[in-house]
């Protein structure tokens, strides 16, 4: 698993990548109440807007860690997105891409560097 | 990037959120808690279902009174009243002694400065004064307003830091009546003084969350025992500001900043109740010839709720459409942890502002069907005593 400086991760599941929210992203929004993810067959860039996930406090948008496809979003998480808080890292993915190249994955974060990140954050776990 | 500016005021009970482990979040120069560990969607429910108590230190407490009273609190009172009436737009010859009022401050274009809450004390305590509640970021404003509008006619004793707490919920008064016997004789708004462990406090039936509940209003030192003393109750559960939003936008009540402003009349805001009708017809208002005009014509614009049909919730700046057309904007919007789906308030013209009418708000570029419904969303369960025998039984206890 990678992860990206805003706080998403991916994870390659054979031919697709799998996108979702990080454990302290999911604490930091607070209980999740929408979930939206663009269409599938939608071509992005590296960071263009995958989707948004919107808590009771606010939206956030959620930004594609790598270029691709959108091949499908989780619909058991936009049908019920509490699943999103109860298991961000699991059940509660966002959506699979078809990348453009999945070297991209690579170059992101491991989970050390992402764990260095969340300290010079002064994140608490 | 720069690190954000690091809030410095802290209230009486800032301590006691830390250690429940709160979220803390900037609010008016504040450092606030926003949730604590429960969660916004499970803070929330508890208060329609249980109790919720809530930090509401930050809210601009005064009392005014006469800088030189007379030994008639009755006479001292009329004067008061008589100084600070223009300022509001409500009628303050008529507040009996125990009552409050929602009022509103009037700019000269009849825009709202502020919405307050005023009251008239009871009891022996600060007879022939007027207590002022106002909200958190506007309040330096307000008091600087008054004292400038009155000079030196009257005293501004501002309860600055006090602890101002809120118990909200099915069980607040069966919570509040075993800490201090009586309170559940008030109606609601109405307040009146209590002794807790030796300590003044002011308790009011009143709140911002549409349940029934009591705003407690205790000297800073006694603060974090009183809110300590509340919690001991399993019934009571921490509420932060979060979940205060969400309850208020389905109660459907405005909040100042974002539902009403400067530029907002109580007639478009739907609080045209608040505009007294002797104050009216006298035409001694500020904003006069544009609330008469409203009145007349009819407002512009008109405050209504929405229920968004369909997709992600539609947040404060959202603009409201009609076919396609623009026709409003969204002041207050966000999912109902009640109701279950997105609801919001928002500005459209009178002839859309009818229950059924079908809109369109639009959010990230996507028109979403929406639908006028009446406010509140959720039902108020105030409690309110009509009897004058109840608050005459308060006060004479022992």
């Amino acid at each position: 698993m990678r992860f990206t400086p805003d706080h998403e991760w991916v994870r390659l599941e054979g031919e697709l990548a799998m996108v979702g929210i990080t454990e302290h992203a999911a604490a930091a929004l607070g209980d999740i109440v929408y979930l939206e993810i663009k269409a599938p067959g939608t071509q992005l860039a590296k960071g263009d807007i995958l989707g948004v996930v919107e808590s009771v406090k606010a939206a956030s948008e959620i930004y594609a860690p790598i270029a691709g496809v959108v091949a499908e979003a989780n619909t058991r998480a936009i049908d019920d997105p509490t699943l999103i808080g109860q298991a961000p890292e699991g059940d509660g993915w966002l959506a699979r891409l078809q990348p453009s190249d999945s070297s991209e994955i690579d170059a992101l974060m491991d989970a050390d560097a992402y764990r260095a990140l969340l300290d010079s954050l002064g994140a608490d776990q | 990037m720069p690190e954000p500016v690091v809030p410095t005021r802290k209230t009486p009970l800032s301590f006691a959120h830390e250690a429940l482990g709160a979220r803390i979040a900037p609010f008016a120069g504040y450092a606030m808690p926003l949730h604590y560990p429960s969660g916004v969607l499970a803070e929330h429910r508890w208060t329609r279902t249980h109790a919720g108590l809530f930090d509401v230190s930050h809210m601009g407490v005064a009392f005014v009174q006469l800088d030189r009273g007379s030994p008639d609190a009755e006479v001292d009172y009329r004067r008061l009243a008589e100084l600070i009436e223009p300022l509001v737009c409500g009628d303050l010859h008529a507040l009996r002694p125990g009552e409050l009022r929602y009022s509103l401050l009037l700019n000269e274009t009849g825009g709202i400065v502020d919405d307050l809450l005023v009251g008239r004390p009871s009891g022996p305590l600060l007879q022939g004064s007027l207590l002022l509640v106002v909200n958190a970021a506007t309040k330096e404003r307000d008091f600087a307003l008054i004292a400038e509008t009155l000079g030196d006619a009257v005293q501004i004793d501002w309860r600055d830091p006090w602890g101002m707490m809120a118990l909200q919920g099915p069980e607040a008064a069966s919570v509040l009546e075993a800490m201090c016997p009586g309170v559940s004789e008030l109606g609601f708004m109405q307040f009146a003084p209590r002794d807790w462990r030796g300590q003044s406090i002011w308790v009011s039936r009143s709140g911002y969350t549409g349940e029934d509940g009591f705003e407690i209003l205790v000297p800073p030192d006694a603060a974090p025992s009183f809110w300590d003393a509340l919690l001991q109750d399993a019934r009571v559960r921490p509420v932060g500001l979060a979940a205060r939003d969400s309850l208020r936008l389905e109660a459907g009540l405005p909040l100042y900043g974002h539902d009403l402003g400067p530029d907002t009349s109580p007639i478009e805001a739907g609080l045209g109740f608040a505009v007294h009708r002797r104050r009216r017809e006298a035409g001694n208002l500020r904003g006069h010839a544009r609330l008469a005009h409203e009145r007349a014509e009819g407002p512009s614009r008109i405050r209504v709720g929405l229920r968004v049909l369909e997709g992600a919730p539609a947040r404060e700046g959202a603009v409201i459409a009609r076919d396609g057309e623009p026709v409003g904007v969204v002041t207050s919007g966000g999912f109902s942890p009640t109701l279950g789906i997105p609801i919001a308030m928002g500005f459209v013209p009178p002839s859309l502002s009818a229950s059924g009418t079908r809109l369109e708000v639009i959010v990230r570029d996507r028109a979403q069907a929406a639908e006028v419904v009446p406010l509140p969303f959720v039902p108020h369960r105030y409690v309110r005593h009509t009897h004058a025998g109840d608050m005459h039984a308060l006060h004479t206890r022992p």
